[in-house]
């Protein structure tokens, strides 16, 4: 693809607005890296970004760099594109889990988007693309070069 | 009024017909279906002194467009499933004497999109800026995606989850108001286009408008009323996550489990008692999830359990009798449209019905397995 193409197809993409609790996280894919929280009462770490502890309702949270390593959780590949995706041909909106748990939902990129090159439980490893002011985290299977 | 002091439906209607209405705009579905109720119920719109109904346009609204001034209002707007939790607060409300006799509408104009509000974006919300930057594109992308997981780990196959659509294509052929009526396969299905793989177009629910209303009052008035008071016999309400991503286990919904198992214990039955059920389904593999959820099936089941002929005309346990959100109608917020069934196979008034409905559960959904609500409806009170 050219970088002009590719310029335009992420302008139209959605653009997620970071808010105070989550600028950490969008900070640390800009650094790129995976930045989320965990619990430094119980030890749990979570995602999406929150002040509360999930599992035990602590307010005593930090922020962590993950692993960024990832297995394929579940996904769909949508023959309906949004707005910004009619060119990218079918794509899959997949959730994936996190080595140390949480799971998040995302693209998967260097690996052609077909139930035959998808397979569940896969290994991932986290990159980041970048679109507009934000980097989006995106996964690649293991050991793929991006 | 004590805590066992039951409610009834009392009241219970559509909008004239469903389907692709671009003659009405949200609030006339909501007023079309309103004045069907009250008058289902034999009622005049003075009789009533609680509003329910989602925004927008929202309790207030509609009570002033019907010239009603409530002593009760219940907005509460959880998705599809709200009009089940309208049921459950109208039965708390009315037990504490908050209110006697309460109204509760849907409209929707989820096809013509007359008078409707633009769909939010909000790229700042959670799943604003965690799940529509990959490309959501509303429940058709969204809500199908536990599916994969559930297949590799229960060995639901393609044709076992096309076979639903199938099922429920039967139950339509005998509804006169169904969308779609004419039979089809399995190979039907799965020939049919692919939206979001595996999902193909007959496995996704229709997108139409149309709407429906309640009359809840108190089951001291069950012998006043035209039809036969349909007794609200047990109700529950639970959630699991705002984002499909975040919901905990990817093969089952805590959210219905939760909210069946406290609408089963409050009503004293188990899943034997049950005649009739209606599952939200938004897509083919919910109702697979409420059976399972609610106990109908022993986990991993459901999906033979169907394809077996159970859940047919003809089959021991009839579900989704009106055709379903994937062949009757689904305006967006199909659960008031589940609940009608329930009524009316109760009341023994479907177009299809089920001999001998003593009890009817309804699972409705909210959102992506978001929310749930529960209730179970009886002939007679407990």
């Amino acid at each position: 693809m050219s970088a002009p193409a590719a310029a335009t197809r992420a302008s139209a993409k959605p653009l997620p607005e970071p808010t105070p609790e989550t600028q950490p996280f969008w900070d640390g894919c800009a650094a790129g890296e995976l930045r989320i929280q965990r619990c430094r009462e119980c030890g749990k770490p979570y995602f999406y970004p929150r002040p509360v502890c999930p599992e035990c309702g602590s307010t005593d949270v930090e922020w962590f760099t993950a692993s960024g390593r990832a297995t394929l959780y579940s996904y769909v590949i949508n023959h309906r594109p949004a707005r910004g995706f009619e060119d990218d041909g079918p794509y899959a909106i997949a959730v994936v889990q996190l080595a140390e748990g949480p799971r998040m939902m995302t693209n998967l990129v260097g690996v052609p988007n077909t139930p035959e090159d998808l397979i569940l439980d896969m290994e991932l490893q986290v990159t980041f693309e970048q679109r507009g002011e934000i980097s989006l985290p995106v996964f690649t299977p293991a050991g793929a070069q991006q | 009024m004590s805590r066992d002091h039951g409610v009834i439906i009392a009241g219970a209607a559509e909008t004239n017909s469903v389907g692709k209405l671009p003659d009405y705009s949200t609030l006339q579905l909501h007023v079309e279906a309103a004045v069907n109720a009250v008058a289902d119920a034999g009622m005049s719109m003075r009789d009533i002194d609680g509003i329910a109904t989602v925004n927008a346009p929202g309790p207030v609204q509609v009570a002033h467009a019907l010239g009603i001034t409530p002593a009760y209002m219940d907005g509460t707007a959880v998705g599809g499933t709200s009009f089940l939790l309208h049921v459950r607060h109208a039965a708390a409300a009315i037990r504490a004497g908050y209110a006697s006799t309460v109204l509760i509408t849907h409209g929707e104009s989820g096809r013509s999109r007359v008078g409707t509000s633009p769909f939010p974006r909000g790229l700042s919300s959670i799943p604003g800026q965690f799940e529509a930057p990959y490309g959501t594109v509303g429940p058709t992308s969204a809500f199908t995606i536990p599916v994969l997981r559930y297949m590799k780990e229960y060995g639901l196959t393609h044709e076992q989850l096309a076979y639903v659509a199938v099922a429920q294509r039967k139950w339509a052929a005998r509804n006169p108001r169904a969308m779609f009526r004419d039979p089809i396969t399995v190979d039907d299905v799965l020939a049919s286009r692919v939206v979001a793989w595996p999902f193909h177009l007959l496995e996704c629910c229709l997108v139409t408008d149309g709407g429906g209303a309640l009359v809840v009052t108190s089951a001291e008035r069950a012998a006043d009323f035209g039809k036969p008071a349909v007794h609200v016999l047990g109700t529950g309400e639970s959630m699991d996550a705002p984002m499909i991503s975040q919901m905990e286990d990817f093969t089952e919904s805590k959210a219905f489990r939760l909210a069946g198992r406290a609408a089963f214990a409050e009503a004293g039955i188990t899943t034997a008692d049950v005649n009739h059920l209606m599952i939200y389904d938004a897509f083919a593999h919910v109702p697979i999830y409420g059976l399972e959820a609610l106990g109908f099936t022993a986990k991993g089941e459901a999906g033979a359990f169907i394809a077996d002929g159970n859940t047919e005309p003809g089959g021991r346990l009839p579900l989704n009798t009106n055709g379903g959100g994937l062949s009757y109608t689904h305006t967006g917020m199909y659960g008031m449209f589940a609940i009608q069934e329930g009524v009316r196979q109760v009341r023994g008034e479907a177009a299809a019905q089920v001999p001998d409905v003593d009890i009817s559960v309804v699972v409705g959904n909210g959102g992506m397995f978001a929310t749930a609500g529960v209730l179970v409806l009886g002939r007679q009170a407990r």
